[in-house]
């Protein structure tokens, strides 16, 4: 990490470890979730160049894999987590065979084909619950520390979000993650040095699958319940719409992006009801239009443009 | 070997539902040669480069590449054997420094470009080599510059540095010159006598000057099939070729002196686009 993105990264945080004494924990670990989730994405839509329109699928997998290995069989937290993120990565290395076959809205396309098979079958299986979901998981201990209070798994949820994401910035810094970014910009050029792309889209999909998956994990044992919302194709498209927002292709637009959406959604659920899809309609419409590059990727333009001025 | 063919190609078809933009090509590229491939637009020059270097798969024929049939290898495989390309476009990766740029085709030797877990400090260690490759085409300078911002020319002499990074055994060059300023082109034709010291190029070009220049050996092509082959003399007096090329053009062609020994600096009417080969259809390449 530069210098400048770790000065961020602990004044974040410092800022979410003090978060709980102002906000209702559950709010921040809800956030926390789908900018996991989003960090997930970006990693392969803003380094890698892929869209996946099926990501939903591997948070909703994870979420269900989780739920059920806490509920039914009765493990461990941490091993219900990890078996939810190793699904949502297996899940992820059979999708993204598939689907690195084919570039571009193709690629896209056979994600989503692909998600919604797989929602089919979770709508479909018995240990989904069907459209009642997976209720009442229970969150269990961790090194003897009750998690059905808040506040304790806060701090789990927050060290999951920390160790992820450092995970991905590192992924991104990288002799892999360069190579990535070498695909992005010029695919044929990288075949032609050598590269076999083919694997490094694969292991940058299930690296992304797994880490979508955990997010999904977590999300299970904050809420106590996985749902089909968690893999519908509505999920997928909310995490485009995060990344997009926040800043593809930059380190902490997602973060910013989910902190916004679910944030409104969270305010505008009980006041404007079902308008709340109309809102979000046009936000992206209105990021799409007029700043592109998203939050994140607009004010560091910004920045660079008064550096700019000052120097000229 | 008496023939020592580095690359050879027998028969080689490229059909692209019913049009025949390759047509039963026998290609032979001898070691150590600058070898060039020329020809008027649409002659299958770039389709040819692509089946060699199977960005596009042959729909008959044979390649050998050091006496090893690659006809059925994948593209990376292909560049892994020492057969690197570049493209008619240029191909750089534009959002990345001019020094990651070489470097990234300095790093699949280290072994590490899976290792997503360490970090790219580790990646320094190419720097050096990379400097010197950057040296040699003369972009030192620009090593901490983002290559969107640098100009056409030193792009493609990126992507020269780029390719010689591989240290390939085979450079396929897809109009190296295309679209440059005379300098340009003068320095980057001496880059390429430079570097085919120990390597055998093989390089599709439409500036005569250069084709003349440098190059051991001219095949020419022509509705996708060999129209000639031999020394450049040979074939610029080939009554054939300068019917394909067709008017003043073709005169053009003829009237540039074949030898060897002649440095390769300015000829008179340089800058305008007299000794350039193009067909009557006009256009790019």
């Amino acid at each position: 990490m530069s210098r400048r993105v770790t000065i961020a990264y602990l004044l974040g945080l410092a800022l979410l470890l003090a978060a709980p004494m102002f906000i209702y924990p559950i709010l921040v670990m809800k956030v926390l979730c789908f900018a996991l989730f989003a960090c997930a994405f970006n990693l392969l839509l803003g380094y890698t160049g892929l869209l996946s329109f099926g990501h939903a699928v591997f948070l909703g997998g994870a979420a269900y894999v989780t739920g059920h290995a806490l509920k039914v069989w009765e493990l461990p937290t941490l091993v219900g987590l990890l078996a939810g993120t190793v699904a949502a990565a297996a899940l992820g290395w059979v999708i993204g065979s598939l689907a690195i076959r084919r570039q571009g809205i193709y690629f896209a396309m056979v994600t989503l084909a692909l998600a919604q098979m797989v929602y089919f079958l979770f709508l479909q299986a018995p240990f989904t619950g069907g459209e009642d979901g997976l209720q009442g998981v229970p969150r269990g201990t961790l090194f003897g520390l009750d998690l059905s209070v808040d506040i304790n798994l806060y701090y789990l949820v927050l060290a999951i979000f920390a160790g992820s994401f450092w995970l991905i910035q590192r992924t991104i810094h990288s002799p892999f993650g360069q190579i990535l970014k070498a695909i992005r910009e010029n695919e044929p050029r990288a075949i032609s040095l050598g590269y076999d792309v083919a694997k490094y889209k694969l292991l940058a999909f299930v690296l992304s699958a797994g880490l979508a998956g955990l997010a999904g994990a977590t999300k299970t044992v904050v809420f106590k319940f996985a749902t089909l919302t968690d893999a519908h194709w509505h999920t997928s498209g909310e995490v485009v719409l995060m990344t997009l927002l926040g800043g593809m292709g930059t380190v902490f637009g997602p973060v910013v992006g989910a902190t916004v959406i679910v944030t409104l959604q969270n305010e505008l659920a009980d006041k404007v009801g079902s308008l709340v899809t109309v809102i979000m309609g046009a936000i992206f419409v209105i990021c799409v239009l007029a700043f592109r590059r998203g939050i994140v990727g607009e004010s560091l333009a910004l920045y660079r443009r008064m550096i700019g001025q000052k120097a000229g | 070997m008496a023939e020592d063919c580095i690359l050879e190609t027998s028969g080689l078809v490229k059909e692209f539902r019913g049009f025949v933009a390759v047509n039963d090509v026998n290609l032979k590229v001898r070691r150590g040669h600058i070898h060039a491939l020329i020809g008027p637009n649409g002659a299958g020059k770039t389709t040819c480069f692509n089946l060699l270097t199977k960005f596009l798969e042959p729909t008959r024929g044979q390649i050998r590449f050091n006496g090893i049939d690659i006809t059925r290898e994948a593209p990376q495989k292909i560049a892994r054997r020492g057969i690197v390309r570049s493209f008619q476009i240029s191909a750089v990766f534009p959002h990345l420094t001019v020094l990651e740029n070489v470097r990234i085709a300095l790093q699949r030797k280290l072994g590490t470009s899976f290792h997503f877990w360490k970090s790219d400090r580790g990646l320094n260690q190419l720097n050096d080599r990379a400097m010197e490759l950057l040296t040699a085409v003369d972009l030192a300078g620009y090593a901490d510059m983002v290559t969107v911002e640098m100009p056409y020319g030193r792009k493609r002499a990126l992507e020269i540095a780029t390719t010689l990074a591989l240290d390939p055994e085979l450079m396929l060059l897809d109009e190296p010159t295309q679209g440059m300023g005379h300098e340009d082109v003068h320095r980057v034709m001496e880059l390429i006598k430079q570097v085919s010291a120990n390597r055998t190029i093989l390089m599709v070009e439409h500036n005569m000057k250069v084709v003349a220049g440098i190059s051991d050996t001219l095949t020419v092509l022509a509705r996708g099939s060999v129209l000639a082959e031999g020394p450049y003399a040979e074939v610029a007096a080939n009554p054939l070729v300068i019917e394909a090329y067709m008017g003043t053009e073709a005169s053009g062609l003829a009237s540039i002196p074949a030898n060897d020994d002649r440095p390769p600096g300015p000829l008179p009417g340089e800058g305008d686009d007299h000794g350039s080969l193009r067909s009557n259809s006009g256009g790019a390449g």
